[in-house]
Order: structure tokens, then sequence, then C-alpha cells
């Protein structure tokens, strides 16, 4: 990667204008390609589909937003008191292993929504353990007592907000930490006690940065597939599949695919605004050392149990019966076919990471180098894909490339009378497009904040004491970059071998993943079986989760707190 | 007058270090008193420990008659009614200035509160930018927010940790004597933490001087650089040289400049060798004097120049001298002493 960034870095000499041109262009082609399946989708209402559409008007339409709705209603709630309450208890007391658990209040990040819905599934329907227990218990039969059913909106919303609350824990944690500094102490001198500080001060001063949470909590609802569709709830993902692929209709699919992208666009501009407020909100940059109060009696027993509950739900109990019923299936799962499967994955997350993690140096240094609403606009663009839902940007990318692979076809067949049949839609590269427009984002935004630490003083220090561009990159860019480009290589890899819905729809035929064995053998309610693939996913998925968890239990600014 | 503030015995230490050791002082109501020492000397936190913020494991705080903090029991910050300004102000940035100001107002109803607010306007000429967020305001504008809001409530006590230290270096004495007058104007009592002797000067009647978590002296500007208790405060209050002599008498030392008459602590036996505080401004320029040191160094000061002299034997003292006596470095001038206050310390 080394060479990538010096490439980049002395491709642009200072005095040549054409070099320049050039950069800009090609990082101005590259982000209108990324936002192809954005144009597509919007585009799409220029065909028409008025049957498809009076047929969704009638049926489903007004249940797949009145779904999504309720689905972002409860989902919002229900994160931002799973995210605030304990963020604010482990930040400003002391209990017991309250250390522990501030860390370990990320753990379900690591947990794909739709891998915590098979396995609660598991655990809690007709022949799960938990109602298995309560007829043991009770003597009863099936149907004789009442068991909330998990296959419903309410266990979606459950679902979702155990492994979505995390983004309001972190942003609404790291929050706390900065202000609690001397806006808390002032408060206090005024005359609040701990109650009244929280609400009057400490929650108005975070709301800007709980909000951005907020927004994405609700993207990240607004995208999932696999829960709902499991689940049978019909939103927009899943209505959108259906549209496609039971009504075979891909311009409706498109034209939903549009009507979502307007919830997500007020998300995108909510998160735009708060980011901005969030500014006006800094209180101080001096850290005064910050002293938790140490919670005795039932307050540590209430906060312990508020701080672990979401731990346990999100996190151990799912863990816990992964591990069980994979111990139970592995024999059977275990097989060439798996390695394949895992093989598979792997190589395909590996190279959208790297090809994703060289796209945003490029995108990167770009911005460094060169300014102009034009650059920036065009990098603000292919920054945009991680609030676009997989199942939009699938959509996205099967339009362009389904009309693009027919005009080859057609020109091949009527200049060499041979068909070339589908070569772009159904193959890797198609994947691999997609998995660029959605997550180039993180990648972006990961290597644009390392490259940040590198004040443009220090190149022209680096410079004015004799190095050339090279010399630069190796013994300053690079040494002060590897980490934001591990952790960009790092996330956009767990991201991809994550992703269920884009996968689905793009791989090529026979193509599996271990997402896409989860997603299968769930469907065939096969939830023993689904383990061993779900618990390698999770196995992966954690070990950006345990960086972010070290990195967190280690950098408290002004604390006095030492392990 | 009666005691607004009293320290007895206060000792605090974190993980198990002691970082303010046995600090005793009492403030008079309506007085003004700065805690000033180098950084890192303990001064905001024995400022913190005053607020409530950290508990002392020895020793007593008493504001106002009332015990607030011991090692058992401690009077919650927000139970005492002391007033805080912070080095940064930590304005409530999702406020307008009103609303902070109004904030430590609960306990007003609403008409006195307006009443209270239109006070704080006109005594810190805060009215045009009322209605202002914070973001928008300049430095000195947050000062002034930040002071009202915090002597709004009519707190016992006003504590203000280094409230200059964010501010423009040539502001900063202006600002103090400034905020001196407010504080005088409402009567308030108030401590400052500072570690700039100028702004403690301009700002405070009575100053304490803090090393390493003790208590120096506590004493008024004039007596902290006239008759300095200890040699740590002769050397940091102002400038100055140790000049070495030794006692010849009840009120004489005898240095290389010559005998040295004045009041002198008592029991220094005869012989004792002692160090000789020597200010710039006990050494006079004289041209008719017959004894002469060399100029080493000058540094022009506007109305004075502070030549460093060289003494026949190599030490180096200080002179302040009018700035129309312009002499270049290597020249001898004339000096002669001029002691009003003679300063010696024995030397251990």
């Amino acid at each position: 990667m080394s060479a990538a960034v010096e490439m980049l870095f002395s491709a642009i000499p200072a005095h040549s204008n054409l070099a320049r041109h050039f950069y800009a262009s090609a990082l101005i082609f590259v982000s209108l390609i990324l936002a192809l399946p954005l144009f597509a989708v919007i585009s799409s209402f220029l065909i028409p589909a008025p049957d498809i559409w009076q047929h969704l008007l009638d049926t489903v339409l007004k249940e797949y937003i009145l779904n999504s709705l309720i689905l972002m209603l409860g989902v919002g709630s229900l994160t931002l008191v799973l995210g605030i309450v304990p963020a604010w208890l482990v930040t400003m007391c002391h209990f017991p292993l309250s250390r522990t658990l501030e860390w370990a209040l990320l753990l379900p990040l690591a947990i794909p929504a739709y891998i915590i819905a098979y396995t609660y599934t598991g655990i809690l329907d007709a022949s799960g353990p938990v109602q298995l227990f309560i007829r043991e218990l009770t003597g009863w039969q099936y149907g004789e007592y009442v068991f909330p059913e998990v296959r419903s909106i309410g266990g979606a919303i459950t679902m979702l907000s155990f492994v979505l609350y995390p983004y309001i824990y972190l942003i609404s944690r790291a929050a706390f930490i900065e202000q609690s500094i001397c806006a808390l102490e002032v408060a206090r001198t005024l005359g609040c006690g701990p109650y009244k500080t929280f609400f009057r001060v400490a929650l108005p001063l975070a709301r800007p940065a709980i909000i951005v949470g907020l927004s994405l909590v609700l993207m990240e609802t607004l995208a999932d597939y696999g829960t709902v569709q499991y689940f049978g709830i019909a939103t927009f993902t899943t209505g959108i599949f259906r549209t496609w692929f039971g009504l075979g209709s891909s311009a409706a699919a498109a034209q939903l695919s549009a009507l979502l992208m307007l919830f997500i666009v007020v998300l995108i501009y909510l998160e735009y605004w708060s980011r901005k407020q969030q500014r006006y909100y800094h209180t101080s940059n001096r850290y005064s050392s910050l002293t938790q109060k140490k919670l005795r009696g039932r307050y540590a027993y209430f906060a312990f149990i508020f701080c672990v509950l979401p731990v346990l739900m999100g996190f151990l109990i799912p863990v816990f019966f992964l591990i069980k019923w994979a111990l139970l299936t592995y024999q059977k799962v275990i097989n060439q076919q798996f390695i394949n499967l895992m093989l598979n994955s792997i190589v395909l997350a590996a190279c959208a990471a790297v090809v994703a993690t060289v796209l945003a140096l490029f995108m990167a240094y770009g911005k460094r180098r060169m300014s102009g609403p034009l650059i920036r606009i065009a990098v603000n663009l292919s920054g945009m894909g991680y609030a676009i839902p997989g199942t939009v940007i699938a959509v996205g990318v099967m339009l362009p490339f389904a009309w693009l692979d027919k005009l080859i076809d057609g020109f091949f067949r009527a200049h060499f009378d041979y068909s070339t049949g589908l070569l772009l839609s159904g193959t890797l590269v198609a994947l691999m497009f997609a998995y660029m427009a959605r997550f180039l984002a993180v990648s972006l935004k990961t290597v644009d904040a390392g490259l940040a630490k590198i004040k443009p003083s220090m190149d022209e220090a680096g410079r004015s004491i004799g190095l050339n561009a090279s010399a630069l990159v190796r013994k300053v860019h690079m040494p002060m970059m590897r980490g934001s480009l591990l952790t960009a290589v790092l996330l956009v890899f767990v991201d991809v071998l994550k992703e269920l819905p884009a996968t689905l729809i793009l791989r090529p035929f026979n193509f599996n993943t271990l997402a896409i064995r989860a997603y299968e053998l769930a469907n065939e309610e096969r939830l023993a079986d689904a383990a061993c693939p779900s618990l390698a996913i999770v196995l992966i998925a954690i070990i950006p989760v345990i960086y972010l968890s070290r990195s967190i239990s280690m950098s408290r600014p002004g604390h006095d707190y030492s392990p | 007058m009666t005691t607004a503030l009293e320290l007895k015995n206060i000792s605090v230490a974190f993980d198990r270090l002691k970082i303010i050791d046995a600090i005793t002082f009492a403030l008079r109501e309506g007085d003004i008193g700065c805690l000033l020492g180098p950084s890192g000397c303990g001064k905001t936190t024995l400022l913190r420990t005053i607020a409530g913020f950290e508990t002392p494991f020895e020793g007593e705080v008493w504001i106002r008659g009332v015990r607030v903090s011991d090692n058992k029991h401690l009077v919650p910050v927000e139970q005492r009614q002391v007033g805080m300004v912070f080095q940064d102000y930590a304005l409530f940035p999702h406020m307008t200035v009103k609303q902070n100001i109004a904030f430590g107002l609960q306990d007003f109803k609403g008409h006195l509160r307006e009443v209270r607010i239109s006070e704080l306007v006109e005594l810190l000429e805060i009215g045009e930018f009322l209605y202002k967020y914070p973001h928008r305001l300049s430095g000195g504008q947050q000062q002034r927010v930040a002071l009202a809001r915090a002597i709004a409530s009519r707190p016992r006590i006003l504590l203000l940790d280094e409230p200059f230290a964010s501010m423009d270096i040539t502001l900063r004495e202006q600002l103090a004597k400034d905020v001196r007058n407010i504080l005088k104007q409402d009567g308030i009592t108030a401590v400052l933490v500072s570690h700039n002797q100028f702004e403690a000067f301009a700002m405070a009647d009575i100053v304490g001087v803090i090393n390493e978590g003790r208590l120096l002296q506590w004493d008024t500007a004039f007596n902290l650089y006239h008759r300095p208790a200890t040699s740590y405060v002769a050397d940091f209050i102002g400038e100055g040289v140790f000049l070495s002599g030794s006692v010849t008498g009840d009120r004489e030392v005898h240095t290389e400049l010559g005998v040295i008459t004045g009041a002198m602590p008592l029991g220094l036996e005869q012989g004792t060798t002692v160090a000789v505080l020597i200010r710039p401004d006990d050494i006079i320029h004289d041209d008719m004097s017959e004894l002469t040191a060399r100029v080493t160094d000058k540094a022009f000061r506007g109305a004075e120049f502070l030549y460093t002299l060289a003494l026949e034997n190599g030490t180096r003292v200080l002179s302040l001298v009018p700035s129309h006596h312009n002499h270049p470095v290597n020249e001898d001038i004339g000096i002669r002493l001029e002691i009003d206050h003679l300063v010696v310390f024995p030397v251990r």
C-alpha cells in the first residue's frame, strides 16, 4: 500500500497543470461511477410502471410505510434508552464491573441483526429451550399458555435495538466525556444535583451528538433486510425484493427504492445538520479530572442491572446459544462445502476491503491536494453510500448493468452473430461494484481522519529538510497513516462479510458466502445448522469491536482512574 | 468584620500523593484573596477543595460559620452556594447569555429574577449580547457572562480559577482591576487562583503564596514584596538577587556592598552567614558614588533600564535606572545602596 500512497502523492507535481487536471477528472469520474446506483434508482421514475404501482398502492404500500415508521419509532426510542443511560452511568459512576461494562457494552456491534433474529427465534419459538422449560415445569401443552411471538414487529424492534444501541452508546459516551469536565461542575456550583445536571445540562449538550447516532441507527433500521424478511414483516426492503422477484417488475422495485431514499435523505439531512450543531456545542478544550461517584446499595445494583442487560441480551445470550448449537451440529455442517464457503467469504471481503481502501486513498489525497467545490462534491458523493440500504444499491447496480449487458449483447449479435449473454450482471464485478458504492464511505472516513492528522505544515517541514515526495511518504505519511489504513481495511472487511441483501441479489449463480448460507439455513428452519456460519461471522466481526473497545478503555481524557 | 472563609489545616492527597499540605488561612467578608503559585503547586486543587469537588483527608473548610468539609462529611457542591468561574468559562453552549445567567436563579421568583438579571446587565455591561449564544461572543464578553452567572444567585463565596489565563496578556491587569471593582461594588467575597503576580496584586486584597502544596505566606502584596517570609517567596515575588553577608550586630549585616542596617529577625548571632535580598530598586545609580559596578546586560523597559551589574568579585545584582541614563555594556557605573526593608535569611 505504501507504493499506492507514494504514487498518489507524487501524482500531482506542484506545477503540472496537466497532471492536476488528469487527477481531478479521474476523481470526479470515479465518484460519478460510484454514484451510478443512486442515479439509476432516482431516474427510475422516468420509466412508467403504472399497473404495478396501482397494485402496490392498493395493497401493500401503506403497510410498507406504516411498518417502516413503526420500526423506526420503536428502534429509535429503545436504542436511545439502551444507549444513553448506560453511557451516563459508566461515565459518571463507579459500580460493580463498571470498568468492564464500559467496553463490553460495545460487543453487540459484532452481531448482524439477522443473526440475532435467527438465534432468538431458535431460543424462543415453540420448540426452543425456553418454552420447553416452561412446558416441563408446568406440564402445560403448547397453546395452553400465552408466550410472546418473537416473529412480530415487536420482536423485530427488540432484535434491531439490541444490536444497534451501541451506536448511541458510543457517541453519547464520547459526548458526556467531552462535556463533563467543566460544564457539569458549573451546574453543580449553581445548585444542580446529579439528576438536574443530567437533564438540564448533560443531555441537552449531548443532543446533537445523540441525534447523529440516532440517524445512523434509523438508517440501519431502514436498511435491514434479514430480520424483517425472516419475521415476515412487510417493509420497504422486503417489498423491493417481492416486487422485483415476485412481481417481476424491476421498474417498480426501483421506484420503491427511490421512495425509500426519500426517508433516507431526511435522515442524511438530520445527521448533517446535527454534526453542524455539534461544533457550537463544544464546551471546553480543557480536561480536568472527572471524579466518578461511587454508587452503593440498591443504586449500584440498579446501575449494574441496567448496564449488564444490553450486553446480556445483545451478545452473551445469543453467542452462548450459537456456540451450543455449533457444538451440536459442527460435525454435520463443517465439510468441504463449508470450507469453500468460508474461503469465498474471506477472499471476497478481503478484495473488497483492499480495493475500497485504495479508492479511499485516491479520493482523500485528491481532496487534500486539490480544492474547489467540484472535488468536494465528488468526494462527498462517494461518501454517501453508507446511508443507502444494500437492497437499494443492488437494484441500482442491476439496472445499469443489465442495460449495458443488453447493449453489448445486441452489438455482438448484430455485427458478429454471437451472443455474449450476461457479461457483467450476475458476476463478481457487479457485486464488488455494489460493495464499493456502499462501503467506500467507511474506508473514506477512516482514511480521511488519518490523513487529517498529517498537517500540511508537516509536508512543508519534511520538504524543507530535503525529503522528496517518496521519502516524505515513506518516513512521514506511512508511519502516521498505517493505523488508519489497517482500520479501514478491517472495517470494510467485516462490513462486507456481514452484508446480506446486496450479496443475495447480485451474487453469481451458485456463489455462496457465510452470510448467505446462514440466511438459507434459517429460512429452511434449520436454525441449529445455521449456528456454524453465524458464529463464524460473529467471531470475525468481533475483531474490530475488540479493537474499538480497547481504544475506548484506554482513552479517557482527564480521567484519573488508572487500572 | 466577620470571617467568610476559613481553612483549618487542610491536606489533600491523590493516590496517596500529598497535593496540599496542612494549609490554614482565613478570609474576611468582602475581601478578595488570591492563591498564587507556579503551575502544579496545588493551588487549583485547594480551590476545588473549597468548592467541594475534592475531599480533604485532614482538616476542615468553614464557609460563613458552617463546616462544609472535613474528612468525614462533605456538603455537596450544589448545596454550598459557592459561585465558580472556570478558566475557560464553561458557558453552556446550548443556552443564550440570558439563559446562562438565569440558570442559577431557579429559586428566584419570576419578578425577582428579572430584577436580578437587569442588575447584572448593568453591573457587567452585557446588555447588548444578552440574547446571543456564547459561541458568538469574544473572550472578554464570555468572561463577563461567566462572572455574571457565577454571582447571579449571590453566592456566599466566589471562586475564580485562573480567570484571566485565556486572555491577551496585555489586557490581563486591566481586566483584573475591572473585575475587582465589580466584586467590590457587589460586596462579594472571592478567592482566585493565579500564577501571575501582577494579576494577583491588581485584584486581591490578600495573597497566599503556595509552593509544593504548602502555604508559605498569607499577606498583603506590599508585605510579600518587602517582607517575604521565606526565601522562596522573596525569589518568586518580584525580581532580585541574594547577596551573601555576615551578621555583625543586632541591626547590621556586612556585605561586599558595605554595611547594611535595618530590622532583622531576632536570634541571629554575630558571625552568622546570611543571604541578603537585594531588589533592583535597592540599588540606585549615582555617578558621584565611589562604589562602581560593571554593566553586563541591560533590558529596556520604557521608563527604566534594568541593568545587570557585576560587582568586583563577579557577583551579579540588578538595578532599576531611569532610562535617560543609557550606559553601554561593559561600562563601569557608580552605584549606591538604599535599602528601606532589610530582608535576610540565614544560610543553612
